[in-house]
């Protein structure tokens, strides 16, 4: 073997390249390529008109359509799938941090052996099928299914209660797969909080609940925002979920940029798609660099006052 | 230390079991539904294995489980290695380690539909044919971040005055590298390995965008199928994948805690 002491970085270099070569070919340039795409026209064949000049039609198209005297008019299909992606990914955020936050809270009260027990348990159901785990809940879900059948014997004056295939299923479904993206890290700021200081409240007179809310919740925050970020970032992009359970009636942007693909055949339409979903992404993960930046000073400021 | 009863808060114990019940009764109903005789699936009649026996007599299902495990496996011994060669060069500080690092967990972060339309193009650009060979090439990109996390936490808590014994003993790089570092670090990269397999094995996505005709793997299998209706036959199927996954994940979990207590 050549691996030579005399020289690190080439070292360095050597043992990178595999995985830079692969990131660049599997990443940067498809990204590349795509950006490129969103910037043509569509042939007619659908697919991409090569040949054509750069233009910004596929961006214009996601908010306008053209009318019949040829003026722009606003087009609100792409608005809605986009409004609703980002009410459902909002909505799964809330309702993952209201489950999510007691059970980390709880499973930092457990002997070290049974928290690692824990921390397995919330593991084991993300790295089982998101296909099938969705595909679960349509059986629960399902017409005939027990549940929707002791709801409707339950409550017959509602007329017959569908719980498939609306934004509820969907919601149920992306607050499942992503649960476990809330409590880990939750639980990780948990299992480090110095709970001498939630021992002084109690002795300063605070009951729990004011002790929750003054010290334990403001310390955890850092937590709180990763296990955000986590579960906003995956929902926003979902695909299986209402794929599965919206059945086709509530889409989100997922939907929308596989249908170019398929059947809609409109590939720089999907790709400009992409880039406003990736936009967004962005958005949220500058919001999350600021935040942790602000934070770790107050934290600072904290520690020499 | 912290009395643990100062921890405990009223109504958390409660709330985090009917969670953990909402996470894994789903689970227990499909394989529950997996073992019902009655075709309808909406009424229990009785215990019976016959689903089972079907979807391994079924040529499509046999045809998709082997594509699957061909691609995981060959997806999963190419990102571990690269893997491997990365968390090598990583663990030492240098001048663009965060954006390197950054790079490799990208995969985590992008919303997979979008790096698999990325990926499609990638091929269609290229005049490539989808098939067997663009699945395993589209695997091998998002399995390298789940096989590098574990070696490279490994990596950090490695005792490296060991590795600086074997330097002083005159051991050449490679001898370190082979008699010191890879055996110390073995557990990650097996560990690693799994957590890429089930990854790449569960895959539905990716695959689904840049697999052709004859490529098809089982969660794209499962889907199709899904869309036609549910039938006790994908219970079976789902059943079996997730006992798969649920099986080698805890295998990953026990190998790394034993390599944290070497």
């Amino acid at each position: 073997m050549s691996v030579s002491s005399t020289s690190p970085a080439l070292n360095r270099a050597l043992l990178l390249s595999p995985v830079v070569l692969t990131l660049l070919a599997l990443i940067a340039i498809p990204l590349g390529i795509m950006g490129y795409i969103s910037l043509l026209p569509r042939n007619v064949y659908g697919g991409v008109d090569w040949q054509a000049n750069w233009q910004l039609q596929s961006y214009v198209q996601l908010f306008f359509q053209e009318g019949f005297d040829g003026e722009l008019e606003l087009n609100w299909v792409y608005a809605q799938a986009l409004l609703r992606s980002v009410f459902q990914a909002g909505g799964t955020t809330l309702l993952c941090f209201l489950f999510g936050f007691p059970v980390a809270l709880w499973m930092s009260s457990l002997t070290p052996r049974r928290r690692n027990l824990m921390v397995l348990l919330i593991t084991i159901p993300f790295w089982t099928n998101l296909l099938i785990r969705n595909y679960a809940w349509l059986i629960i879900l399902r017409e005939h299914g027990w549940v929707a059948q002791s709801l409707n014997a339950l409550f017959p004056q509602a007329g017959g209660i569908t719980l498939l295939y609306n934004d509820f299923a969907v919601s149920v479904g992306l607050v499942y797969s992503f649960l476990p993206f809330m409590i880990l890290p939750i639980y990780s700021t948990l299992e480090k909080l110095d709970w001498r200081l939630v021992e002084a409240a109690y002795d300063l007179g605070a009951n729990r609940w004011h002790a929750l809310k003054r010290i334990i919740l403001p310390l955890s925050m850092p937590g709180v925002i990763a296990g955000a970020l986590l579960v906003f970032v995956p929902s926003l992009g979902a695909f299986i979920t209402p794929a599965i359970l919206g059945g086709g009636k509530t889409l989100m942007i997922g939907n929308l940029i596989q249908q170019q693909f398929g059947t809609a055949r409109n590939w720089p339409l999907g790709s400009s798609l992409s880039f406003l979903l990736l936009g967004i992404l962005l958005l949220s993960l500058v919001l999350y660099a600021l935040y942790s930046r602000s934070a770790a000073k107050t934290l600072r400021r904290g520690a020499t006052v | 230390m912290i009395a643990l009863h100062l921890k405990k808060l009223p109504l958390t114990r409660e709330v985090s079991l009917l969670i953990l019940a909402y996470l894994y009764v789903p689970i227990f109903v499909l394989i529950a539904y997996s073992f019902n005789a009655n075709r309808s699936a909406t009424v229990w009649t009785e215990f019976s294995f016959a689903w089972y026996g079907r979807i391994l007599a079924n040529p499509s299902i046999q045809t998709a489980a082997l594509n699957s495990i061909i691609v995981a496996s060959i997806a999963t011994v190419c990102a571990t290695a690269i893997a491997l060669l990365a968390a090598l060069a990583t663990y030492r500080p240098f001048y663009g380690q965060k954006m390197v690092e950054g790079g490799i967990n990208l995969p985590l972060i992008l919303p997979e539909i979008v790096t698999a339309v990325a990926t499609l193009l990638l091929f269609m650009a290229l005049g490539i044919k989808l098939g067997l060979l663009t699945v395993i090439v589209a695997h091998i990109g998002f399995c390298i971040p789940f096989a590098y996390l574990p070696i490279r936490a490994r990596l950090n808590d490695l005792d490296k005055s060991l590795l600086e014994a074997a330097n002083d003993l005159y051991a050449n790089p490679w001898q370190v590298f082979r008699r010191v570092t890879l055996p110390l670090l073995w557990p990650a990269v097996l560990s690693g390995s799994v957590l890429a397999f089930v990854v790449s094995l569960d895959d539905f996505i990716m695959t689904f965008f840049v697999a052709g005709p004859g490529s098809t793997t089982l969660p794209v299998y499962i889907f199709s199928a899904i869309k036609a209706g549910v039938t006790p036959e994908i219970n079976a199927i789902s059943t079996l994948m997730l006992v798969i996954s649920i099986v080698l994940v805890v295998l990953a979990f026990w190998l790394g805690q034993r390599g944290k207590q070497q």
